[in-house]
């Protein structure tokens, strides 16, 4: 976007409480983070740390207690397609084909087919679904549900995509092929990208760079560039350079989990 | 489902050869209870009039009675229908519809429709508009409770994606919110069409003087068992038909369902 300066995402000492049940949960706190326009960044951390509770007030679901949340410099106020959400369940609409799934949103905006379907046409080949245009997400397999919540956000053109560890509930080969076809659709559209997940691997493999977040309540322990040569493909997860990142990102793990062991001890 | 074969009509059979033999060996005390073949009869008569000339009032008017009543229930239950579910979408939807309306409805929903009858002759007298009054009223309920639940048992997930997606209130109400409350509403449909044969009869018999409910009465009260057993038979059919046919447009409706529970 070239009206953008500086990062596209920002958040700045964001701090996020939950009340639950008249008790004071804190999810989130001082949070740091600024994605670059056009980055990938991954969050990286232990389920319960607050990923979901992040990304969901940079979608404008949610407000921080303290903080600001900022992208392309203008403050989060509600959901919008410019931010556009893949979760982790993939939310289709189970009533409608995957076709209508996604051409909701170009539908929604009045957008005349004329305007949409070249792109769907496109989208449907790039992710893999052509020839399922009529079929209704209870017939599909979990990953081409994935495909779909993937398509049905691209086909907005967002200017921010949002990941809620949305491989995560797949098989674990399912998920390989996704990662793949996620790095070579974002090579086509270079979005910039905040994506959130458990898995070292993932993580390395996608991103431009990985913040590892501590458990909860969550801070952002470090951010670790990744500075892998692009496309990438499957085999980088053998290379020695590869490794050297997923040995540093593996320590800083233990070393949580070790302090978290000690203060729940102690 | 799985193919049932002819097994299911042995309960039935079974059954009816019961009443036969309770009658013929006069388990009962005769003249009470007609036989299965005597109503068989009676109702035949009813349905297509009797050769030559009768001298029965309910020769040849069962068609007649029917249309009446089933007009009755159709009537009553499109009001309660279309008045029913945007309610019910709103109540679900909306905090403060909800605590407007929903208070309201509980209070009064407990009050069973037989006991709004004299209130309803009363207020609109002996004439169609009283019966269509209990039937829509008594119709409503299920109708706008169940779509309230359906409403309120929307997937927030799929909100979000709406909202994300860019989708206006107003098009997340008609896109996700309904299609998604829509088994619920249906279901509250079947029950509702329960509910409208349940207060047809009821208003038939006491507040109009037509339809089956009407006949129901007034055999009984010149004696004719044949006739009321015969009217029983007609109003049960009439029911499973029309709850038949809402439960065959749910499914064309909702076909994307049964593909859920298959898949
Ligand atoms: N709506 C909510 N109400 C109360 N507590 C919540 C809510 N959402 C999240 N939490 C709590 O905040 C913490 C972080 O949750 P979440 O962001 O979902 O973690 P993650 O996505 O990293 O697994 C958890 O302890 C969770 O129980
Ligand atoms: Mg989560």
């Amino acid at each position: 976007m070239a009206e953008a300066r500086g990062p596209s995402i920002q958040l700045r000492d964001v701090w996020k409480d939950f009340v639950k049940r008249g008790r004071r949960v804190e999810a989130l706190q001082a949070i740091e983070v600024a994605v670059e326009v056009n980055e990938f960044a991954a969050l990286l951390g232990p389920s319960g740390c607050g990923k979901s509770t992040l990304l969901n007030m940079v979608a404008g679901f949610d407000r921080p207690t303290r903080g600001e949340v900022l992208v392309n410099g203008v403050r989060v106020e509600r959901p919008d397609p410019s931010r556009a959400v893949v979760f982790q369940e993939p939310a289709l609409f189970p009533w409608y084909t995957v076709l209508d799934n996604i051409t909701f949103g170009p539908k929604t905006r009045g957008l005349r087919p004329a305007a949409y379907q070249p792109r769907v046409d496109a989208l449907l080949e790039q992710v893999g679904l052509e020839g399922f245009e009529s079929h209704y997400p209870a017939e599909l397999s979990g990953g081409m549900k994935q495909r779909v919540g993937i398509a049905r956000v691209l086909v907005m053109e967002p200017q921010v995509l949002l990941m809620d560890e949305p491989f995560g509930s797949l098989d674990a080969q399912t998920r390989l092929v996704m990662q793949e076809l996620l790095l070579s659709v974002w090579e086509r559209h270079h979005q910039t990208v905040l994506f959130v997940t458990h898995d070292v691997e993932e993580a390395l493999l996608l991103a431009d760079s990985v913040s590892v977040m501590t458990a909860r309540p969550g801070r952002i322990k470090k951010r670790i560039s990744v500075e892998l040569p692009r496309p990438r493909a499957l085999e980088l997860t053998t290379s020695a350079a590869f490794n050297d990142l997923k040995r540093e990102v593996l320590s800083l793990i233990r070393e949580e989990s070790r302090r978290a062991a000690a203060q729940s001890g102690g | 489902m799985p193919r049932r074969g002819p097994w299911f009509v042995l309960l039935p059979l079974a059954l009816l050869f019961l009443w036969h033999a309770a009658v013929t060996r006069q388990w009962v005390a005769p003249g009470i209870i007609p036989a299965p073949s005597q109503v068989a009869e009676s109702w035949y008569r009813w349905i297509f009039g009797a050769a030559g000339t009768s001298l029965s009032p309910y020769s040849g008017t069962w068609l007649a009675n029917v249309l009446y009543s089933s007009r009755r229930v159709l009537q009553g239950f499109l009001i309660a229908a279309a008045l029913g579910i945007p309610l019910g979408l709103f109540i679900g939807w909306n905090r403060l519809v909800s605590n407007l309306v929903d208070p309201s409805i509980q209070l009064l929903r407990p009050v069973p429709i037989t006991a709004w009858l004299p209130f309803s002759i009363a207020v609109f007298g002996i004439y169609d508009t009283g019966a269509l009054f209990l039937i829509g009223l008594g119709a409503f309920y299920p109708i706008v409770v169940n779509t309230t639940h359906g409403v309120r048992d929307t997937n927030l997930l799929l909100l979000r994606a709406a909202r994300m997606l860019g989708a206006s209130e107003t098009t997340i109400l008609g896109k996700v919110v309904f299609p998604s409350a829509l088994p619920s509403i249906f279901t509250g449909l079947r029950l509702g069409i329960g509910v409208a044969w349940t207060a047809v009869i009821v208003a038939e018999m006491i507040a109009v003087k037509s339809g089956l409910g009407y006949v129901l009465w007034d055999a009984y009260y010149v004696g004719r068992m044949d006739i009321c057993v015969a009217t029983m038979c007609s109003v049960g059919m009439l029911g499973f038909l029309s709850d038949r046919l809402i439960h065959g447009a749910s499914r064309i409706l909702l076909r994307w369902r049964a593909l859920e529970a298959h898949g």
